[in-house]
């Protein structure tokens, strides 16, 4: 009962940095069709770059309480990765706005690698000790333990998703971000300029992605140039799980992705009676994804869509 | 006049290809290797393209077909299997060695059927969701690859399996080089020239499937799958078949590379691999068998030539920059740059859209919208094409 009370925890954790990710992939999804490819890169880059403030911070100012260098971090992480974001949606995605589809992708992939390239040149192909700013005893709930890092991702979490929904359904651009998403051409002639929106949705995307990068680095305590594949890769998975261009569907897809995981790592050993290991958590994922797509093709939340969109 | 200066460069260019080898040869075995593994990403792209270029199903993957077929061959042709199990030993005692021609066409038809099996769950599934399904699937198999040395030890995990055959077909073996007085053909030369057989045998298969009434039906279903229905094709047959042939291409040379290398391991069957087929097809031009070959060539070659440049290019940096993080910055912006200037790819398919044009209609009249000339094949048409037809909702109330 202990060991399931604690995978909660950890899949609850692990969902929540997976929605905010899987919020990135779907927003952008849901705007202009595009399989952010790149959207992996961005948290990593966040978070490195958290990395280095927070060494810098360290090194002048060694007083300062370690949630406040934290946030420091994040912020700045947050502008950093806006910025790049930003810049790779002109670059990249914008020229290709009207060519066949399968070209943004590409240029996706391509920005990936190159990102993860700068990277490695920037700050070295090392792995990176991503320091613990909080206290590290952990809290007893009923059995199980949770860490302050923890407790920390769960609220962050919770306080962007609450900013998020507060944007996208009571403010003006949230209007307008629905309003092109459901028809660019209708949206611009009401007087919404399509671009301004993408480059907006774009920004919220890689802030989400960057705070999900210092959660993921201080969840794991290491950070490195690679470290935004698999966690940019499952949120996509989640993000399609809970049907994409659905914000719901992205929170929900994520969390319940979190604990699938968890829960599959934690018992997969007994269940199989040691034949499959821990090693095969990757796979969870992919398994229910393809058993949840046979059942309901368009994902959990996500709405029946012709196939001539 | 046109004709016959067609067929000479036509000409030129088949002797160039064969005797590219031998002049690489004298450069070095290296070029030559290099030749080799463009030629079994030629092949791959050229499976990869009947999957995403005709039937216009995005397969991200795909490496799993080649998986499949690399370590099917490991399997049978090295004493692995024979080591780890005793019942197998007694029956093999040196391990299988099956001959070629057992294994190629075992590994077609196993990577065939994969592909078929892949395809089943899929079928309902729009374009998106297809290319995610299909990546988790080429995640799980290399996860599998990568730990099924517990409790069986099948494929010896990550550490790959060792010591696989070469390849060897009525008495010759490939592996080792043929001396004639005083002249070399070295091994890797006998793989370019074996590699170069299969190539064609894909392409021609390729082009005859394209203008063939399974090619027309693939096309339709990429333009329009209601409408395809609606005429008669059995777009779920199709779909499948086009799965399995685009699959068991991959398994074959799958099993050329593990002869090729005599080593495999989950290694060499990551994402990126997928990625990297997918974006030669797309690079070189979607659909179009001149351009995917230029796409894999490209792309497969590219990062070895540059080998040579970044050395150089490191020592002006003084030493900062390494050879290979510059091997892949020079990918990553050849990828972007080319797709920014020619989004349709580098040798898109002269043809766009001329399949849809009736008879007497004079070429270059707008064709019907959502036509190859304004989209990718398999893409539908973008969301504002027809106001009020694209819901795709994007709210938090659920």
């Amino acid at each position: 009962m202990e060991i399931l009370l604690q995978q909660i925890i950890n899949g609850l954790v692990l969902g929540s940095m997976y929605a905010l990710i899987a919020l990135g992939y779907t927003m952008v999804y849901g705007i202009i069709n595009l399989i952010n490819f790149a959207h992996g890169e961005v948290l990593m880059v966040g978070a490195l770059t958290s990395w280095t403030i927070i060494g810098l911070m360290q090194e002048s100012m060694p007083g300062t309480p370690g949630w406040l260098v934290l946030i420091i971090a994040l912020i700045i992480a947050c502008v950093v990765a806006a910025t790049l974001n930003f810049v790779i949606e002109k670059v990249a995605y914008r020229p290709l706005r009207n060519s066949p589809k399968l070209a943004p992708l590409i240029t996706a992939i391509g920005m990936s690698i190159l990102l993860q390239t700068l990277a490695m040149i920037i700050w070295k192909p090392t792995n990176k000790a991503y320091p613990n700013l909080l206290s590290t005893t952990p809290i007893e709930v009923g059995g199980a333990v949770i860490s302050p890092t923890q407790v920390m991702i769960l609220s962050v979490t919770a306080f962007s998703l609450v900013v998020l929904m507060w944007l996208v359904n009571y403010t003006k651009l949230g209007r307008a971000m629905r309003a092109t998403a459901e028809n660019p051409r209708v949206a611009a002639l009401m007087g919404i300029r399509p671009d301004m929106v993408i480059s907006a949705t774009f920004i919220i995307g890689a802030v989400l992605a960057a705070i999900a990068g210092v959660m993921y680095a201080s969840n794991y305590g290491i950070a490195q140039h690679a470290m935004g594949f698999l966690p940019g890769l499952k949120a996509f998975t989640a993000a399609v799980f809970g049907g994409i261009g659905n914000l719901a569907g992205a929170v929900v897809g994520g969390i319940l992705l979190g604990l699938i995981e968890a829960i599959g790592s934690g018992y997969i050993g007994s269940i199989t009676g040691g034949v499959l290991g821990s090693n095969y958590s990757d796979i969870f994922a992919f398994i229910v994804l393809i058993v949840m797509l046979t059942l309901r093709p368009s994902g959990l939340l996500g709405e029946r869509v012709a196939d001539r969109a | 006049m046109k004709n016959s200066k067609n067929l000479a460069l036509y000409v030129l260019g088949v002797v160039a290809v064969l005797a590219l080898p031998i002049f690489l040869q004298s450069q070095g075995n290296a070029w030559v290797r290099i030749a080799d593994i463009a030629l079994l990403y030629v092949m791959l792209s050229l499976g990869l393209n009947i999957v995403v270029g005709y039937a216009g199903l995005l397969d991200l993957g795909y490496v799993a077909f080649f998986a499949v077929g690399a370590y099917l061959f490991a399997l049978m042709g090295s004493s692995h299997l024979s080591e780890t199990f005793p019942w197998f030993k007694a029956m093999f005692p040196n391990g299988l060695h099956t001959s070629l021609l057992i294994v190629v066409p075992l590994a077609l038809v196993v990577a065939g059927v994969l592909g078929v099996m892949l395809g089943a769950p899929t079928l309902k599934l729009r374009g998106d969701y297809l290319a995610i399904v299909t990546l988790g699937f080429g995640e799980i198999i290399r996860v599998f690859l990568n730990n099924l040395d517990q409790p069986i030890n099948i494929t010896n995990g990550p550490k790959g399996i060792t010591a696989i055959d070469s390849i060897k077909f009525w008495g010759l073996d490939l592996g080792k080089a043929w001396k004639f007085d005083g002249f070399t053909i070295s091994s890797v030369t006998l793989y370019y020239y074996l590699f170069l057989a299969l190539v064609i045998a894909t392409i021609i298969i390729s082009h005859r499937l394209q203008i063939s009434r399974i090619g027309r039906a693939w096309m339709a279903i990429r333009e329009d799958e209601i409408a395809a229905k609606a005429m008669g094709i059995n777009t779920r047959n199709m779909k499948l078949l086009a799965f399995g042939m685009g699959a068991s291409f991959g398994g074959v040379s799958g099993a050329m590379f593990a002869a090729f290398q005599g080593f495999v391991s989950p290694e060499s069957f990551s994402l990126m691999e997928s990625v990297m087929i997918v974006a030669m097809v797309v690079l070189g031009g979607i659909g179009h068998l001149p351009g995917v070959i230029l796409g894999a060539v490209l792309l497969a070659a590219l990062p070895e030539v540059l080998r040579y440049v970044a050395g150089p290019l490191q020592a002006l940096t003084d030493g900062r920059l390494d050879a290979s993080i510059l091997r892949q910055l020079f990918i990553a912006l050849a990828m972007i740059i080319i797709m920014l200037v020619r989004p349709r790819g580098l040798w898109p398919s002269p043809e766009h859209g001329k399949t849809l044009q009736r008879k007497g209609v004079a070429p270059g009249t707008p064709v019907a919208p959502g036509s190859l000339q304004t989209h990718a094949p398999g893409i539908e048409t973008p969301a504002d094409e027809l106001p009020g037809d694209a819901s795709r909702p994007m709210s938090i109330n659920p």
